[in-house]
């Protein structure tokens, strides 16, 4: 058990170092570049006035690693932001303020999250039910016809691009057929049925590229497990080829799924950004291309640091969750 | 001491030499693979379309970049003249909504854009990813640890988000092409660093690099000679599968709106507004998407092909040694499979 503990020791201060150094990139990135920072930090329509309090702001007069420091205080302890005529204080954890709209980052974040959690969210239920359901039945069904045809679909569902399959649901559902109006974002406060029904074809989009993966990891995955030992002594002893792969194979691939699903939350997160754009999902995605567009530098970084948090933390766990379903990767 | 030690080793035990772990054999077995083959024609189709994409253009005598305002019906929303969005004998595919630029012209320069900024990404991937990975193999295990840190957080960062973040901060006078072929390569090195390591650890225990090591050949003579050719496979393999992904990267930068730029035509970015258009001008969104289907499809056929020539099976098995590089084969082929 102490290489367990060891195990998770070792985890979370890897985590927190990574964590560190994406902060440390990011700052370089995007406060170290040549050029007037302030002036990109502002916003282009910035008066000459504001732009100096910005470079007050970013202390752009002390050395690298002495601006680098107010840039961590400022996240973990918060700072205050002079606006000119006022004094505003923006609380730990405080990810800046956008000059542009005179927003707190936090606060913008966290009024775009119930739009991007119920689009991830939902979906996630979506590509694992999906993806290790069509996993499932081609490997049972290998060498035959119907494997050949669900590899053919999974196949092809891993090489498009999620705003196509967006694109052509969005014409043939809502366009062509009328089957559903075009998706207009509902909060689940206000009314769950609304809620879900418009998000069923970004749901939609998102999980089968997904599924598409998930599909085919579930599938290798049993098919290893199916080739062991004592799935042949199991054969052997008479048991039926459904409790073989409905049971046991079934299980050699829990540990691998969960470990991609977790890993892959990087990869949903861009998915994300598309679909929220394409369906025009009032999300975090949509708002982060927004700001990249505008040019509003502290809405974008302050975006960049919270994803990269998740995504850092959800791979952390996937380590935990693989080493709890597999022990030996500890023992290693 | 020209000679290789494998070649001294096996002349006095008598072994006969493997020949050069054969690129005959891989074209062998990737000619046995139909589904490969056909995958590969395509590809050398498409980059035989993008490199001929002048010549085509002047063919139909159109070009990517000039505007028909002629052809487009602005009291009708801009939609394109004529029957099937204006396809005819001047413009083959039909002008593209709006603008009545060409659509032909703009889908062949398309793939240019495509193929072009993968493949650059894929080189500026697959350079820093084998030198990270080699020098983290090789280097003291103060430099090791660094690299693979750095490794580690560059594998962590979600690909998107960080290249859309990118483009924010780059002055809009930059060529975007080069720009978004930067970004990409830059961001993505990651996992071939990882695979390149772990392999590279389990070759540095193999006889023939202790012998190289034992005649007194240094570190970057060992690494160029004896370590490089063994990374080949796993190296072409996974810059096989990195290809597929760079271009769908593009093309999602560029339908966001902040990849590859008008007047440049890109596959992603013609989809942008094509859901307006589908009813007037219906190929303005089944070409490019198409266009991208079949590219990103062919790509990944060719490279599972690819993967299954070289076989990493067979490589796996080489991976004997001390516990160290065990562990970090282990660790490798966990990644690969979330990465898969």
């Amino acid at each position: 058990m102490s290489g367990f503990g060891g195990f998770l020791l070792r985890r979370a201060v890897g985590t927190v170092i990574t964590l560190l150094a994406i902060s440390v990139i990011v700052y370089v990135v995007f406060y170290v570049t040549p050029g007037d920072v302030a002036q990109i930090t502002c916003g282009p329509r910035c008066s000459p006035e504001q732009v100096r309090q910005v470079a007050a702001q970013l202390h752009l007069g002390d050395p690298l690693y002495v601006r680098y420091w107010h840039f961590l205080q400022g996240l973990f302890a918060g700072q205050d932001f002079s606006t000119g005529t006022s004094v505003e204080h923006c609380a730990a954890p405080c990810l800046g303020q956008s000059y542009q709209t005179g927003q707190q980052v936090l606060d913008i974040i966290l009024g775009k999250l119930p739009v991007s959690l119920s689009l991830v969210l939902g979906a996630m239920v979506l590509w694992l039910a999906l993806g290790v359901g069509t996993g499932v039945l081609s490997a049972w069904r290998r060498g035959r016809v119907s494997e050949r045809v669900l590899t053919a679909i999974t196949l092809a569902g891993t090489a498009t691009p999620v705003f196509v399959i967006g694109l052509v649901l969005m014409i043939v559902v809502c366009g062509e057929l009328q089957l559903l109006p075009f998706p207009q974002y509902v909060a689940f406060t206000d009314d769950p049925e609304q809620w879900a029904w418009n998000l069923l074809l970004p749901w939609l989009s998102l999980a089968l590229i997904e599924a598409a993966t998930f599909a085919r990891l579930t599938r290798a995955a049993m098919l290893e497990t199916l080739a062991e030992d004592h799935v042949r002594t199991f054969r052997a002893y008479g048991v039926g080829e459904r409790a073989i792969v409905g049971r046991h194979a079934l299980r050699g691939a829990f540990a691998p799924v969960i470990a991609l699903n977790a890993n892959n939350v990087g990869s949903a997160v861009g998915g994300a950004v598309l679909t929220e754009t394409l369906f025009g999902l009032p999300g975090i995605g949509q708002e982060l291309v927004h700001a990249v567009k505008v040019v509003d530098l502290p809405v974008v970084v302050g975006m960049v640091l919270v994803i990269a948090f998740f995504v850092v933390l959800a791979n952390a766990v996937a380590d935990v969750l693989y080493a709890v379903a597999d022990r030996r990767v500890v023992l290693a | 001491m020209t000679e290789s030690p494998l070649a001294v080793e096996a002349a006095g035990t008598g072994i006969p030499v493997p020949a050069a772990p054969g690129a005959r054999r891989f074209w062998r077995r990737l000619r046995a693979q139909r589904a490969a083959l056909v995958a590969a024609a395509v590809v050398a189709l498409l980059v035989l379309v993008a490199l001929a994409a002048p010549l085509l253009t002047a063919l139909e005598g159109q070009d990517p970049t000039t505007y028909h305002p002629s052809l487009i019906d602005s009291a009708r929303g801009g939609v394109p003249v004529g029957p099937l969005g204006g396809v005819g004998a001047e413009h083959w595919l039909g002008v593209e909504p709006q603008t009545g630029r060409d659509l032909f012209a703009r889908l062949v320069y398309g793939a240019r854009v495509s193929l072009g900024v993968a493949l650059a990404a894929t080189v500026i991937q697959v350079v820093i990813g084998v030198v990270v990975g080699v020098a983290a193999a090789l280097g003291s295990q103060w430099v090791d640890q660094l690299l693979s840190r750095l490794t580690d957080i560059i594998v962590a960062m979600p690909l998107m988000i960080m290249s859309l973040a990118l483009l924010a901060v780059v002055p809009a006078n930059f060529p975007r092409p080069v720009l978004v072929t930067l970004v990409i390569g830059l961001i993505a090195w990651g996992s071939i660093a990882k695979i390149v390591r772990a392999q590279t650890l389990s070759m540095k225990g193999l006889d023939y690099v202790s012998a190289a090591r034992l005649s007194g050949w240094g570190t970057w003579r060992i690494a160029r000679r004896e370590l490089l050719p063994g990374l080949a496979a796993p190296v072409i393999t996974y810059a096989a599968l990195l290809v597929p992904m760079n271009i769908s990267v593009e093309a999602a930068l560029s339908f966001l709106g902040v990849g590859v730029k008008p007047p440049t035509p890109s596959w992603g970015q013609m989809l942008t507004s094509a859901d307006v258009w589908y009813q007037a001008a219906p190929q303005y969104l089944l070409l490019p998407a198409g266009a991208l289907f079949v590219t990103v499809l062919a790509l990944t056929v060719l490279g599972d092909g690819v993967r299954t020539a070289l076989d990493p099976r067979a490589a796996s098995r080489l991976r004997v040694g001390t516990g160290r590089e065990d562990r970090n084969a282990r660790e490798d082929a966990g990644t690969k499979e979330a990465t898969a």
